[in-house]
């Protein structure tokens, strides 16, 4: 059973700290949603209004529900607002200086029990961790796009992590009705260290002109029964983006598989990113894809 | 397309009973060789030559690039001891004809397969690029990153795949992932193709 009543989450004004304020408050927590400006903040409460508006459409809750749910949910450019928090979701942009200088404020704005969860998806929890004076307390909780949607939730203690703090966080993530897995603090930890290698091993088949991407893609989707293949896959994530995954994780495991391929490079310097440019291992119109 | 099949043992992409093979005519435009080495032709429209782990130029000699003919390789990809799927990769060369690999390819689409083409690489598509992330999540779990049943849960919830990579590999055998990456290494040399230590140890337990 979850002792949390209020949850926080910061960078809720992004795709996923929106997500993840949909998760708290529909499971029924008081729901803080905290960035630094107020226009992402009233972007993200509108879309969160519409989102639940499709959900009583779609016979998943009531209006009263619904209402009550949105009532539950604020929204502040004030950190000191978080004081009541006790559990504070970190989901600002993906950099362990930026990381860690919210950890050190969070230490001044929130109660000494709160749980601070970081939702990073490549960096190292124990080093966030160090932004604060009580590391004990902090958490891995990396949930998937969109958040939302998405059930799992990847559970990484840090070095320091209390087992108290783990079993707190664990219960919340359940009694949101999602499903945790734990994996050790190490870069990517399952989902990541699994995919962005693979998608790189991907892109250099294409390089090294084993088949067309069209053929890589059919191959994976008939072959293996997954829904998409890994190159719709990055082009959906954006090309530029797993330049970056290469290098959070290239440089930490010195794992060849996990180098940003030269492709992957040029594309991205060319400006081939994917689906938001239009064009990147397919070509796209509006949503629409045609081959590549 | 009437085509023939030449055939020895019992071929992985089309085992006893496969409704490829009741198809088979007597003689035809295309010639199927599965297990018995294939005799050129330069009269038919394809020569098609089931492969394993080797690389067609294996059968057909290579040329420094030059090489290609009417004689097209095929595998029908199979997780280990799984049932094959409905996918085959066909393998071309350089200089091989357009009119065989077209051949080929309705073929195997008049079966009901799809149909991928590559090129005369180690794996093909689908091992080139899946054995190593097997080989990944066995050393996670020697490692200790999480357990088998969470990582394949990640996977399975996390990027909608039908199964996990360790519950698949474990499925279509360990030994036999082991080959494949032997096979794989080999020719790569990339330590992601190195066979993973739990392939290794079924492989030296496996009954001769």
């Amino acid at each position: 059973m979850s002792s949390i009543r209020t949850v926080a989450v910061c960078g809720a004004g992004g795709t996923m700290g929106a997500g993840i304020a949909i998760v708290a408050a529909r499971a029924g927590f008081r729901t803080i949603s905290y960035d630094v400006a107020e226009a992402p903040l009233a972007r993200a409460a509108k879309q969160t209004a519409g989102f639940f508006g499709k959900s009583v459409e779609r016979g998943k809750m009531t209006a009263e529900m619904r209402d009550r749910v949105l009532g539950s949910m604020s929204h502040t450019t004030d950190l000191a607002a978080l004081g009541e928090a006790d559990l504070v979701i970190e989901a600002v942009f993906e950099d362990l200086s930026v990381k860690r200088g919210l950890m050190e404020r969070l230490d001044a704005a929130c109660r000494e029990d709160a749980i601070f969860a970081s939702n990073t998806s490549t960096l190292s929890i124990t080093e966030i961790a160090s932004g604060s004076k009580r590391p004990e307390r902090v958490v891995g909780m990396h949930f998937c796009l969109p958040a939302q949607l998405m059930k799992l939730i990847e559970m990484s203690p840090g070095l320091l992590t209390s087992d108290e703090t783990l079993r707190a966080a664990w219960a919340w993530t359940e009694a949101c009705g999602q499903v945790p897995v734990r994996t050790q603090d190490k870069p990517g930890f399952i989902l990541n260290a699994l995919l962005v290698p693979f998608n790189n091993d991907a892109i250099r088949a294409v390089e090294a002109g084993v088949a067309s991407p069209a053929d890589i893609d059919a191959a994976i989707k008939a072959g293996l029964g997954y829904k998409m293949g890994p190159l719709e896959l990055i082009d959906l994530i954006g090309l530029d983006t797993q330049v970056r995954l290469c290098e959070a994780f290239y440089p930490v495991t010195l794992d060849p598989r996990a180098a940003a391929p030269p492709l992957l490079r040029r594309m991205t310097a060319a400006g081939l990113l994917g689906r938001k440019s239009g064009r990147g291992f397919f070509t796209y119109d509006g949503n629409a894809m045609f081959g590549g | 397309m009437r085509y023939a099949i030449l055939k020895a043992g019992e071929s992985r992409s089309f085992p006893d009973g496969d409704p490829f093979l009741a198809g088979a005519a007597g003689e035809g435009d295309v010639v199927v060789y599965c297990g018995v080495p294939y005799e050129a032709d330069p009269g038919k429209t394809a020569i098609l030559v089931e492969l394993g782990d080797e690389s067609l130029g294996t059968h057909t000699g290579e040329a420094m690039g030059g090489e290609g003919s009417n004689v097209v390789g095929f595998a029908r990809y199979r997780n280990g001891r799984d049932a094959p799927s409905n996918l085959v990769e066909l393998v071309r060369q350089d200089a091989t004809s357009e009119a065989a690999l077209a051949a080929a390819r309705a073929v195997f689409e008049a079966a009901g397969l799809a149909v991928v083409v590559c090129t005369d690489q180690a794996g093909r598509i689908i091992d080139r690029l899946v054995r190593p992330k097997y080989n990944a999540a066995l050393r996670f779990l020697d490692e200790g990153l999480a357990t088998q049943k969470d990582m394949d849960l990640t996977c399975r919830l996390g990027l909608g795949y039908p199964d996990g990579p360790i519950e698949r590999v474990v499925r279509g055998g360990l030994d036999l992932h082991h080959d494949v990456t032997r096979a794989l290494f080999e020719t790569y040399g990339g330590p992601g193709y190195a066979p993973a230590r739990r392939a290794v140890v079924a492989a030296r337990r496996r009954t001769p």
